[in-house]
């Protein structure tokens, strides 16, 4: 077995009083794609904006390869990460949100290719050629020059993943991607997703509420509960064969 | 003239210049009051149903907003008693009045507007519904709700009207402004007496725009959904 | 009355005056922004001293009259720089930029604010350094949002102008003052050709600040 790409270790986070991760561990293989599943308020996004850096966990530690993603060493003394540390790691990871966050004054070419250029230092010409090809991949291809504000929700998640795609990150994280979409544009950016998952090297965190997606994508399904990782294992045995009542329970009103 | 500052001029010079107190406030409530009432007429003048009249309106108050108010003081103070038949010569509270109550009330008028503007379109619908005369339409449905929303703006340029009102000085309204420049003239000493106007129109004026800044975040939660969505959606976990 | 002739005899006197009155405008719009800018930046900034010390300025200058610190500046220039700056010039030009660059300081700071949060954590999940996020990202929306109230701003800047014929420079309302003190019947044609000039040199200012609207309007992510 291959060494974890990511590790959460005794990894606590509170808002103000309010705690809402109390202590979480979990190991993520490299190419392993992980679904997150939970009530709203259990903390499922707070794992992964904690992976990109989005937000500081209060306590315990995130291991990206083999470094500190909050901290760092000084001196022989482990201190608070500064932003360049960060940023070493943060090239790692990619993120698709669930607002879609993108950037309305750029055309969706430009959208995919200002990372590239301005963080990787990519010539302009070979991020224009990847920038396109992953737009089509996505099924954009014929929208280059369009503006965000002209596409549709299911489109705009797509451009979303393009973006991300392009920078190659290592572990890719979907943060509830179809909650914000119409229902009838859910499918286009879950077939996406599964070419995306068919394709790779590349592992994946999605936090969802689509469990027969989860079912056919994912390897492992973390069912997050009251700040704490409640169940987990292969997708069959926590969403088919799990016997947790609040489980049971939450999976009821997903499942119909 | 004194090359330096002194704490003597300024303490000599305070209770002085603090005499004209009491016009610049004055003057700023008579302004303000105009303004409040003209603005209105502004309002009405724009709801006529005559495409050309309504033209005409809007750059009529397009002129007086873009204009320098200083310049239209001048007109009414100077001009104004020239012109013949109607003119008539003013004293420079009038004077001031007018002119800087006109120019604000072109401002004040599109705060009205944007207030009636904002009730939403299916309360005239529904009051139309209901079967209300139109005197009963504007005064029970749409003017309550139009006029809370805009207090906070209206207070804006309540505070706003107080820092124009010195320029009434140059026509010969003893506020503050006028009383530090003929101390000025006397002692040949400009510095501490504009300091002191410096400093009553901040006392003056930092306390009422904190006031208002917390009246309009009070009406903002009570009027504004927006504000109120954004609300919920902070520090969102899932 | 207001006669032809009245009109020409007065009208290449007012001429003169153009110029003044152009060129303040001009460098107060330009320091104007400058200071709306830098003031804007400095109180985002991670350091309290200097959002401190900014915030003061902004305070003091949108607390007062612009009158008041034309007339303050006008004499305190020359004691604060120990000699005379050898113009009302740049007594004009930075009381209208210093007061009309703290109101729009903050119209600088709100855009930025303004900008959805959302677009702050992609721009960081595309791994973007902080200068990158304000610059590619941050800026160029914040900008759009600005537009608006800093065409307002123009005209209003435009309308200061006319103060500085106050402490004696030779502006159109200079120029016009001279005409009524010489011939007060003149009055009423003298202070409307007075507005008429103001009001056509506001007119491009009205349309640019229609078009800036315009584009406001799009392509922007806002809260």
């Amino acid at each position: 077995m291959s060494e974890p790409i990511v590790k959460f270790q005794d990894v606590h986070k509170s808002f103000g009083d309010v705690k809402v991760l109390k202590g979480i561990d979990l190991e993520i293989k490299p190419a392993e794609k992980v679904a997150v599943i939970g009530p709203s308020g259990s903390g499922k996004t707070t794992i992964i904006r904690m992976l990109m850096t989005l937000e500081e966990p209060t306590a315990g530690d995130i291991i990206v390869g083999d470094q500190n993603l909050w901290k760092m060493e000084k001196n022989g003394n482990m201190i608070e990460a500064n932003d360049k540390h960060l940023r070493e790691i943060r090239g790692d990871i990619g993120m698709v949100f669930q607002h879609f966050n993108l950037f309305p004054h750029m055309t969706i070419l430009e959208n995919c290719m200002t990372a590239p250029i301005h963080v990787k230092k990519e010539s302009k010409e070979s991020a224009r050629k990847h920038s396109i090809e992953m737009l089509e991949k996505v099924g954009l291809g014929d929208k280059l020059d369009n503006y965000p504000s002209q596409l549709s929700g299911g489109q705009k998640q797509r451009v979303a993943m393009a973006r991300a795609l392009v920078m190659r990150p290592k572990v890719m994280l979907f943060d509830e991607v179809t909650s914000a979409l119409d229902p009838e544009l859910v499918g286009e950016v879950l077939e996406v997703i599964r070419d995306i998952a068919k394709d790779g090297e590349m592992a994946m965190i999605l936090v969802t509420h689509e469990m027969d997606f989860a079912l056919d994508v994912a390897d492992k399904v973390l069912f997050l509960d009251e700040g704490v990782i409640a169940e987990q294992g292969t997708a069959s045995d926590v969403i088919e064969h799990s016997k947790n009542e609040r489980l049971q329970s939450f999976l009821k009103r997903f499942r119909s | 003239m004194n090359g330096n500052w002194s704490w003597d001029t300024f303490s000599e010079a305070f209770p002085i210049v603090l005499e004209g107190i009491w016009i610049t406030i004055g003057l700023t409530i008579a302004c303000y009051l105009f303004a409040l009432i003209f603005g209105f007429v502004w309002t009405f003048l724009r709801r006529v149903p005559f495409k050309p009249f309504n033209w005409v309106v809007t750059w009529v108050m397009e002129f007086i907003r873009s204009t320098p108010p200083l310049v239209q003081l001048f007109f009414i103070f100077y001009a104004w008693p020239m012109v013949p038949v109607v003119g008539m010569a003013l004293d420079p509270f009038t004077s001031a009045v007018l002119g800087l109550g006109i120019h604000f009330s072109t401002y004040i008028g599109e705060v009205y507007r944007s207030g009636i503007d904002g009730v939403d379109k299916g309360q005239w619908e529904a009051s139309t519904a209901l079967n209300f005369s139109t005197r009963q339409k504007w005064m029970k449905i749409i003017l309550p709700q139009a006029i809370p929303p805009t207090i906070p703006m209206l207070g804006n340029y309540l505070i706003i009207m107080f820092k124009e009102v010195p320029l009434a000085s140059t026509i010969g309204v003893v506020g503050i402004l006028h009383m530090a420049n003929s101390y000025g003239a006397q002692h040949w000493a400009y510095l501490e007496p504009l300091t002191i106007v410096a400093i009553l129109f901040l006392i003056l004026s930092y306390p009422s725009a904190i006031l208002i800044k917390k009246l309009e975040i009070k009406m903002n939660t009570r009027f504004d959904k927006k504000a109120v969505l954004n609300g919920s959606s902070k520090g969102a976990v899932s | 009355m207001i006669t032809i002739s009245a009109i020409s005899e007065i009208f290449p006197v007012l001429m003169q005056g153009i110029k003044i009155t152009i060129t303040v405008l001009l460098a107060s719009i330009v320091c104007g922004y400058l200071f709306a800018f830098i003031a804007g930046f400095c109180r985002l900034s991670n350091n309290v001293i200097l959002r401190k010390f900014t915030g003061l300025y902004v305070e003091v200058f949108r607390g007062t009259s612009l009158i008041v610190q034309l007339f303050w500046l006008y004499y305190a220039l020359p004691i604060l720089f120990g000699f005379d700056l050898g113009s009302d010039f740049w007594a004009g030009v930075l009381a209208i930029s210093l007061n009309y660059g703290a109101y729009m300081s903050e119209i600088v700071r709100g855009s930025i604010l303004s900008v959805a949060k959302g677009q702050t954590e992609a721009a960081t999940a595309l791994n973007m350094s902080s200068f990158q996020r304000m610059r590619l990202v941050i800026f160029p929306q914040a900008v759009k949002m600005m537009l608006p109230e800093f065409g307002n701003y123009l005209i209003q800047m435009l309308k200061a102008t006319s103060l500085v014929s106050l402490i004696g420079m030779t502006d159109i309302l200079y120029y016009g003052d001279i005409l009524r003190s010489s011939n007060l019947s003149q009055a009423p044609t003298v202070y409307l050709l007075v507005l008429v000039f103001y009001f056509i040199l506001a007119l491009p200012l009205i349309f640019l600040t229609r078009k800036m609207e315009s584009i406001s309007k799009k392509g922007v992510a806002s809260e």
